[in-house]
């Protein structure tokens, strides 16, 4: 076969979506979402270093509803990115590979990283009180 | 009977080129990451992160900005290797050659920017 019309991964459409596969796909959306996120913890580091000025300004724009939508969307995929990749580490060892293993820490992960990225969330000081 | 040569057998490198490093160094990261991850979570907890002046206190001392620095590297090093496979999945020919490049010029760039960042801040303003 020519090497310009091979077929190419992984046909996501063919396959009825499971716990397995949506975990699997969910892992690349969030890593390629938290590369674009370097991004922003560039631009805030830079803010920092820039001076008081410039650091209100990202501040401001930060804590705008609209990007704190997006920090939001952000701590989610990197506490289910974080959380999924020790589950893929653990895998790269050999273990939990039985179909029931694989839904219970697949069921886990999602639990695990709903909860810490609340819990984070409303953890973070901005200013002010508490 | 195998139809591999000798000299492929041992250097193990398969029909990419590349073997199992890119592979492994995605695994080394990941380990990096997981942990410095938890450091860093725990410090934007501990930071009043409105004040530009507890803020920078924190990042200025010479164990947080060495973390951080080391942070963005391997940051950046593991989302390259990531992306890069994400590329190769979907592209083909010379876009796949231009996406690749483009990734790594980019990866760069924020590595490099960001840390420059750190260093200002470590060295005094
Ligand atoms: C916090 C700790 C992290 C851990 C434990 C971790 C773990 C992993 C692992 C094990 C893989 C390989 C998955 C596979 O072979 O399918 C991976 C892939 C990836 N990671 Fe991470 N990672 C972390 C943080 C990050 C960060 C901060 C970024 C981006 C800035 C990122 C971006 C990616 C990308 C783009 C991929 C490729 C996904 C794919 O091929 O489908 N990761 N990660």
């Amino acid at each position: 076969m020519a090497a310009d019309n091979r077929p190419l991964s992984p046909h996501l459409q063919v396959y009825r979506p499971q716990i397995t596969s949506v975990l699997s796909i969910s892992h690349r959306i969030s890593g390629v979402f938290m590369a674009a996120g370097l991004c922003v913890l560039v631009y805030w580091l830079t803010a920092l270093a820039g001076g008081p000025g410039a650091y209100a300004d990202a501040v401001g724009l930060l804590g705008s509803w609209p990007v704190q939508i997006l920090l939001f969307a952000w701590v989610v995929a990197f506490f289910y990115h974080f959380l999924n990749g020790i589950r893929h580490l653990i895998w790269d060892t050999g273990h939990g590979f039985e179909i029931e293993q694989v839904n219970r820490s697949g069921k886990f992960v999602l639990i695990a990283a709903a909860v810490l990225a609340v819990l984070f969330w409303f953890g973070v000081r901005m200013g002010g009180g508490a | 009977m195998s139809l591999r040569t000798p000299l492929g057998r041992v250097l193990g490198l398969g029909s990419s080129g590349g073997g199992t490093g890119h592979w492994w160094s995605q695994r080394v990261t990941a380990v990096a990451l997981a942990l410095l991850g938890i450091w860093f979570v725990f410090a934007l907890l501990s930071l009043d992160l409105s004040s530009r002046a507890d803020v920078s206190g924190w990042l200025s001392r010479p164990l947080n900005a060495v973390l951080m620095v080391i942070l963005l590297g391997v940051a950046a090093y593991h989302s390259l290797l990531g992306t890069e496979v994400v590329v190769e999945d979907y592209t083909r020919g010379s876009a796949r050659v231009l996406g690749r490049v483009a990734l790594q010029f980019a990866h760069v760039v924020v590595a490099g920017v960001g840390i420059f960042a750190v260093l200002k801040l470590a060295f005094g303003g």
